[in-house]
Protein backbone atom coordinates (compact mmCIF):
# COMPACT_ATOMS: atom_id res chain seq x y z
CA UNK A 1 0.00 0.00 0.00
CA UNK A 2 1.59 3.63 -0.93
CA UNK A 3 1.76 5.69 1.98
CA UNK A 4 -0.14 8.40 2.76
CA UNK A 5 1.12 12.07 2.76
CA UNK A 6 -0.85 15.72 3.35
CA UNK A 7 -1.58 18.07 0.84
CA UNK A 8 1.63 20.17 1.50
CA UNK A 9 3.56 17.97 3.52
CA UNK A 10 3.22 19.50 6.70
CA UNK A 11 3.23 23.22 5.35
CA UNK A 12 4.22 25.66 8.04
CA UNK A 13 4.60 29.70 8.18
CA UNK A 14 5.53 30.57 12.02
CA UNK A 15 7.04 34.14 10.72
CA UNK A 16 3.82 36.54 10.43
CA UNK A 17 1.60 37.21 12.84
CA UNK A 18 -0.49 34.15 13.46
CA UNK A 19 1.29 31.01 12.71
CA UNK A 20 -0.17 28.56 9.82
CA UNK A 21 0.27 25.32 9.97
CA UNK A 22 -0.73 21.95 7.89
CA UNK A 23 -2.80 19.58 10.27
CA UNK A 24 -1.25 16.15 9.79
CA UNK A 25 -3.04 13.29 8.24
CA UNK A 26 -6.47 13.70 10.12
CA UNK A 27 -9.28 10.97 9.87
CA UNK A 28 -12.30 12.44 8.66
CA UNK A 29 -15.63 10.69 8.26
CA UNK A 30 -18.89 12.39 6.79
CA UNK A 31 -22.04 10.95 7.96
CA UNK A 32 -25.52 12.37 6.46
CA UNK A 33 -28.78 10.95 7.82
CA UNK A 34 -31.74 12.52 10.52
CA UNK A 35 -29.47 13.26 12.99
CA UNK A 36 -32.49 13.36 15.69
CA UNK A 37 -32.10 9.37 15.07
CA UNK A 38 -30.74 7.41 17.72
CA UNK A 39 -28.90 5.45 15.28
CA UNK A 40 -27.29 7.88 13.25
CA UNK A 41 -26.53 9.61 16.78
CA UNK A 42 -24.86 6.34 18.68
CA UNK A 43 -22.72 5.75 15.16
CA UNK A 44 -21.41 8.77 15.28
CA UNK A 45 -20.94 9.19 19.21
CA UNK A 46 -19.32 5.53 19.14
CA UNK A 47 -16.02 6.66 16.53
CA UNK A 48 -15.22 10.45 17.86
CA UNK A 49 -16.33 9.25 21.78
CA UNK A 50 -17.81 12.12 21.80
CA UNK A 51 -20.98 13.96 22.26
CA UNK A 52 -23.37 15.25 19.06
CA UNK A 53 -22.45 19.18 18.96
CA UNK A 54 -25.83 21.51 18.52
CA UNK A 55 -26.13 23.35 15.94
CA UNK A 56 -23.11 25.54 14.56
CA UNK A 57 -20.61 23.57 17.23
CA UNK A 58 -18.07 21.74 17.31
CA UNK A 59 -16.97 19.10 19.72
CA UNK A 60 -12.93 18.14 18.98
CA UNK A 61 -10.71 17.09 21.48
CA UNK A 62 -7.11 16.46 19.77
CA UNK A 63 -7.45 14.44 16.80
CA UNK A 64 -10.84 12.97 17.73
CA UNK A 65 -14.46 14.95 17.43
CA UNK A 66 -17.49 15.80 15.69
CA UNK A 67 -18.46 18.89 14.00
CA UNK A 68 -22.22 19.84 12.85
CA UNK A 69 -21.74 20.53 9.36
CA UNK A 70 -25.59 21.05 8.41
CA UNK A 71 -29.09 20.26 9.66
CA UNK A 72 -28.19 16.52 8.03
CA UNK A 73 -24.52 16.37 8.51
CA UNK A 74 -21.99 15.71 10.62
CA UNK A 75 -18.58 15.80 9.97
CA UNK A 76 -16.60 12.81 12.36
CA UNK A 77 -12.78 13.71 13.18
CA UNK A 78 -10.68 10.90 14.30
CA UNK A 79 -7.32 9.30 14.14
CA UNK A 80 -6.23 8.34 10.51
CA UNK A 81 -5.03 5.07 11.39
CA UNK A 82 -8.87 3.93 12.60
CA UNK A 83 -10.42 5.67 9.54
CA UNK A 84 -11.85 1.91 7.92
CA UNK A 85 -12.50 0.22 11.11
CA UNK A 86 -14.70 3.15 12.08
CA UNK A 87 -16.76 3.14 9.31
CA UNK A 88 -17.48 -0.44 8.64
CA UNK A 89 -18.48 0.03 12.45
CA UNK A 90 -20.65 2.82 12.02
CA UNK A 91 -22.15 1.37 8.64
CA UNK A 92 -22.55 -1.84 10.40
CA UNK A 93 -24.67 -0.20 13.47
CA UNK A 94 -26.28 1.97 11.09
CA UNK A 95 -27.91 -1.29 9.18
CA UNK A 96 -31.02 -0.37 7.06
CA UNK A 97 -31.03 3.36 8.56
CA UNK A 98 -31.24 5.61 5.94
CA UNK A 99 -27.78 7.48 6.56
CA UNK A 100 -24.52 7.52 4.91
CA UNK A 101 -20.46 6.99 6.52
CA UNK A 102 -17.86 7.60 3.95
CA UNK A 103 -14.64 8.32 4.61
CA UNK A 104 -13.42 11.64 3.16
CA UNK A 105 -10.04 12.04 4.81
CA UNK A 106 -7.41 12.17 1.41
CA UNK A 107 -9.86 14.56 0.16
CA UNK A 108 -9.32 17.36 2.59
CA UNK A 109 -6.77 19.64 3.77
CA UNK A 110 -6.59 20.97 6.99
CA UNK A 111 -4.67 23.53 8.61
CA UNK A 112 -4.49 25.58 12.10
CA UNK A 113 -4.27 29.29 12.69
CA UNK A 114 -2.86 29.92 16.06
CA UNK A 115 -1.76 33.08 17.15
CA UNK A 116 -3.32 36.14 19.04
CA UNK A 117 -3.69 37.64 15.71
CA UNK A 118 -5.63 34.62 14.51
CA UNK A 119 -8.93 36.34 14.29
CA UNK A 120 -7.34 39.23 12.38
CA UNK A 121 -6.16 36.62 9.68
CA UNK A 122 -9.59 34.71 9.65
CA UNK A 123 -11.14 38.16 9.23
CA UNK A 124 -9.42 39.36 6.48
CA UNK A 125 -10.60 36.15 4.55
CA UNK A 126 -14.09 35.01 5.46
CA UNK A 127 -17.47 36.65 5.45
CA UNK A 128 -17.91 35.97 9.09
CA UNK A 129 -18.62 38.22 12.19
CA UNK A 130 -15.40 37.56 14.22
CA UNK A 131 -16.37 39.53 16.82
CA UNK A 132 -14.95 37.61 20.43
CA UNK A 133 -18.79 37.83 21.08
CA UNK A 134 -19.84 36.68 18.06
CA UNK A 135 -17.33 33.76 17.40
CA UNK A 136 -16.48 32.10 20.27
CA UNK A 137 -14.46 29.13 21.27
CA UNK A 138 -16.38 25.75 20.00
CA UNK A 139 -18.08 27.00 17.72
CA UNK A 140 -17.94 26.06 13.79
CA UNK A 141 -18.70 27.55 10.60
CA UNK A 142 -19.23 26.94 6.79
CA UNK A 143 -18.76 29.20 4.78
CA UNK A 144 -15.84 30.52 2.16
CA UNK A 145 -12.41 31.99 2.16
CA UNK A 146 -11.66 34.42 -0.27
CA UNK A 147 -12.84 32.53 -3.50
CA UNK A 148 -13.04 28.67 -2.00
CA UNK A 149 -15.37 26.94 0.55
CA UNK A 150 -13.84 26.27 3.64
CA UNK A 151 -15.24 25.44 7.23
CA UNK A 152 -13.58 25.93 10.51
CA UNK A 153 -14.14 25.86 14.00
CA UNK A 154 -12.38 27.21 17.19
CA UNK A 155 -10.03 24.94 18.90
CA UNK A 156 -9.79 28.11 21.89
CA UNK A 157 -10.02 31.73 22.89
CA UNK A 158 -6.56 32.22 20.19
CA UNK A 159 -6.64 29.31 17.24
CA UNK A 160 -9.25 27.87 14.48
CA UNK A 161 -8.94 24.96 12.72
CA UNK A 162 -9.64 25.21 9.24
CA UNK A 163 -10.91 22.54 6.46
CA UNK A 164 -11.01 22.74 3.16
CA UNK A 165 -10.37 20.56 -0.05
CA UNK A 166 -7.16 19.08 -0.88
CA UNK A 167 -6.88 20.66 -4.28
CA UNK A 168 -7.06 23.92 -3.12
CA UNK A 169 -4.96 23.40 -0.24
CA UNK A 170 -1.95 25.46 -1.70
CA UNK A 171 -4.55 28.37 -1.99
CA UNK A 172 -5.99 28.23 1.19
CA UNK A 173 -2.09 28.00 2.65
CA UNK A 174 -1.01 31.08 0.26
CA UNK A 175 -4.21 32.83 1.55
CA UNK A 176 -3.97 32.46 5.39
CA UNK A 177 0.04 33.45 4.83
CA UNK A 178 -0.30 36.28 3.04
CA UNK A 179 -3.27 37.04 5.46
CA UNK A 180 -0.74 36.34 8.33
CA UNK A 181 2.06 38.81 6.56
CA UNK A 182 4.39 40.99 9.31
CA UNK A 183 2.90 44.07 9.81
CA UNK A 184 -0.56 43.44 9.01
CA UNK A 185 -2.67 43.24 12.03
CA UNK A 186 -5.84 45.27 11.91
CA UNK A 187 -6.20 44.65 16.10
CA UNK A 188 -9.73 45.38 15.28
CA UNK A 189 -11.16 42.83 18.30
CA UNK B 1 -25.22 43.85 0.57
CA UNK B 2 -27.84 41.12 1.18
CA UNK B 3 -28.06 39.73 4.75
CA UNK B 4 -29.81 36.56 4.33
CA UNK B 5 -30.49 33.84 7.15
CA UNK B 6 -30.84 30.09 5.89
CA UNK B 7 -34.01 28.78 7.47
CA UNK B 8 -32.87 25.63 7.00
CA UNK B 9 -29.42 25.31 8.91
CA UNK B 10 -29.84 29.25 10.19
CA UNK B 11 -27.16 30.60 9.47
CA UNK B 12 -26.81 33.83 9.26
CA UNK B 13 -24.48 35.15 6.08
CA UNK B 14 -23.82 38.04 3.94
CA UNK B 15 -24.68 37.76 -0.12
CA UNK B 16 -21.80 36.16 -1.32
CA UNK B 17 -21.81 33.01 0.78
CA UNK B 18 -24.93 32.19 -1.00
CA UNK B 19 -26.43 32.08 -4.78
CA UNK B 20 -29.02 33.96 -6.35
CA UNK B 21 -31.56 31.35 -7.89
CA UNK B 22 -34.23 33.76 -9.58
CA UNK B 23 -37.74 34.23 -9.15
CA UNK B 24 -39.57 32.38 -6.45
CA UNK B 25 -43.09 30.01 -7.28
CA UNK B 26 -43.04 30.21 -10.62
CA UNK B 27 -45.46 27.26 -12.12
CA UNK B 28 -44.12 25.27 -14.81
CA UNK B 29 -45.71 24.70 -17.47
CA UNK B 30 -44.15 21.34 -19.72
CA UNK B 31 -45.72 19.26 -22.89
CA UNK B 32 -49.01 19.13 -23.53
CA UNK B 33 -49.23 23.01 -21.99
CA UNK B 34 -50.46 25.98 -24.26
CA UNK B 35 -48.41 28.01 -25.79
CA UNK B 36 -49.19 31.03 -24.51
CA UNK B 37 -48.33 28.95 -20.64
CA UNK B 38 -44.76 27.66 -21.97
CA UNK B 39 -43.81 31.15 -23.32
CA UNK B 40 -44.62 32.90 -19.55
CA UNK B 41 -43.26 30.29 -17.30
CA UNK B 42 -40.30 30.30 -19.73
CA UNK B 43 -39.59 34.00 -20.23
CA UNK B 44 -41.79 36.31 -18.32
CA UNK B 45 -40.51 37.38 -15.33
CA UNK B 46 -41.27 40.39 -12.60
CA UNK B 47 -38.70 42.94 -12.22
CA UNK B 48 -40.29 44.75 -9.51
CA UNK B 49 -39.36 48.04 -7.75
CA UNK B 50 -39.67 47.56 -4.40
CA UNK B 51 -40.79 43.55 -2.95
CA UNK B 52 -39.65 40.59 -4.75
CA UNK B 53 -39.85 37.22 -3.95
CA UNK B 54 -36.69 34.86 -4.85
CA UNK B 55 -34.92 31.61 -4.94
CA UNK B 56 -31.57 31.60 -3.19
CA UNK B 57 -29.37 28.69 -2.80
CA UNK B 58 -26.64 28.16 0.76
CA UNK B 59 -24.34 27.35 -1.36
CA UNK B 60 -21.34 28.09 0.68
CA UNK B 61 -23.24 26.84 3.90
CA UNK B 62 -25.16 23.78 4.11
CA UNK B 63 -26.89 23.18 0.59
CA UNK B 64 -29.99 24.04 0.40
CA UNK B 65 -32.30 26.23 -1.49
CA UNK B 66 -34.87 28.47 -0.23
CA UNK B 67 -36.75 31.53 -0.82
CA UNK B 68 -36.06 35.16 0.42
CA UNK B 69 -38.77 37.95 0.24
CA UNK B 70 -36.63 41.22 0.07
CA UNK B 71 -37.16 45.13 -1.26
CA UNK B 72 -34.97 45.68 -4.40
CA UNK B 73 -34.67 49.29 -3.90
CA UNK B 74 -33.07 49.23 -0.47
CA UNK B 75 -32.36 45.89 -0.17
CA UNK B 76 -33.62 45.40 2.76
CA UNK B 77 -34.67 41.37 3.57
CA UNK B 78 -38.01 40.63 4.96
CA UNK B 79 -37.27 37.76 5.94
CA UNK B 80 -36.55 33.68 4.51
CA UNK B 81 -38.52 30.64 4.47
CA UNK B 82 -38.22 27.15 3.18
CA UNK B 83 -37.59 25.84 -0.33
CA UNK B 84 -40.93 23.34 0.25
CA UNK B 85 -43.74 25.81 -0.33
CA UNK B 86 -46.05 27.14 -2.65
CA UNK B 87 -46.46 30.36 -1.67
CA UNK B 88 -45.14 32.69 1.44
CA UNK B 89 -46.31 32.35 4.88
CA UNK B 90 -48.82 34.99 6.00
CA UNK B 91 -46.72 36.14 8.97
CA UNK B 92 -44.12 36.90 6.23
CA UNK B 93 -47.01 38.79 4.27
CA UNK B 94 -48.24 40.63 7.09
CA UNK B 95 -44.89 41.89 8.04
CA UNK B 96 -44.62 43.20 4.39
CA UNK B 97 -47.52 45.14 4.46
CA UNK B 98 -46.48 46.91 7.71
CA UNK B 99 -43.16 48.40 6.34
CA UNK B 100 -44.43 48.71 2.54
CA UNK B 101 -48.45 49.24 2.83
CA UNK B 102 -50.07 48.60 -0.79
CA UNK B 103 -46.88 46.43 -2.17
CA UNK B 104 -47.98 43.52 -4.60
CA UNK B 105 -46.50 41.13 -6.29
CA UNK B 106 -47.57 38.96 -9.43
CA UNK B 107 -51.11 37.64 -7.07
CA UNK B 108 -49.95 38.14 -3.65
CA UNK B 109 -50.54 41.68 -1.95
Amino acid sequence: MSKAVTALGGAVNADGIAAIAEVPLQGMITLRGDLAASAVKAAAQSAAGVAVPGPGQANCTGDSGLCWMSPDELLVLCPYGDVSDHVQRMQDSLGDVHALAVDVSDARASFTVTGPHARDVMAKLAPVDFHPDAFQSGMFRRTRMAQVPVAFWMRDSDSFQIICFRSQARYVFDLLSVAAQNGSAVSIF
Amino acid sequence: MLILTCPCCGVTGEETEFHAGGEAHLTRFGPGSTDDDFESYLFMRENPKGVHFERWRHVYGCGKWFHAARCTTTLEVFGTYPAQTLAPPQELCDAISAKRPGWSWRALS
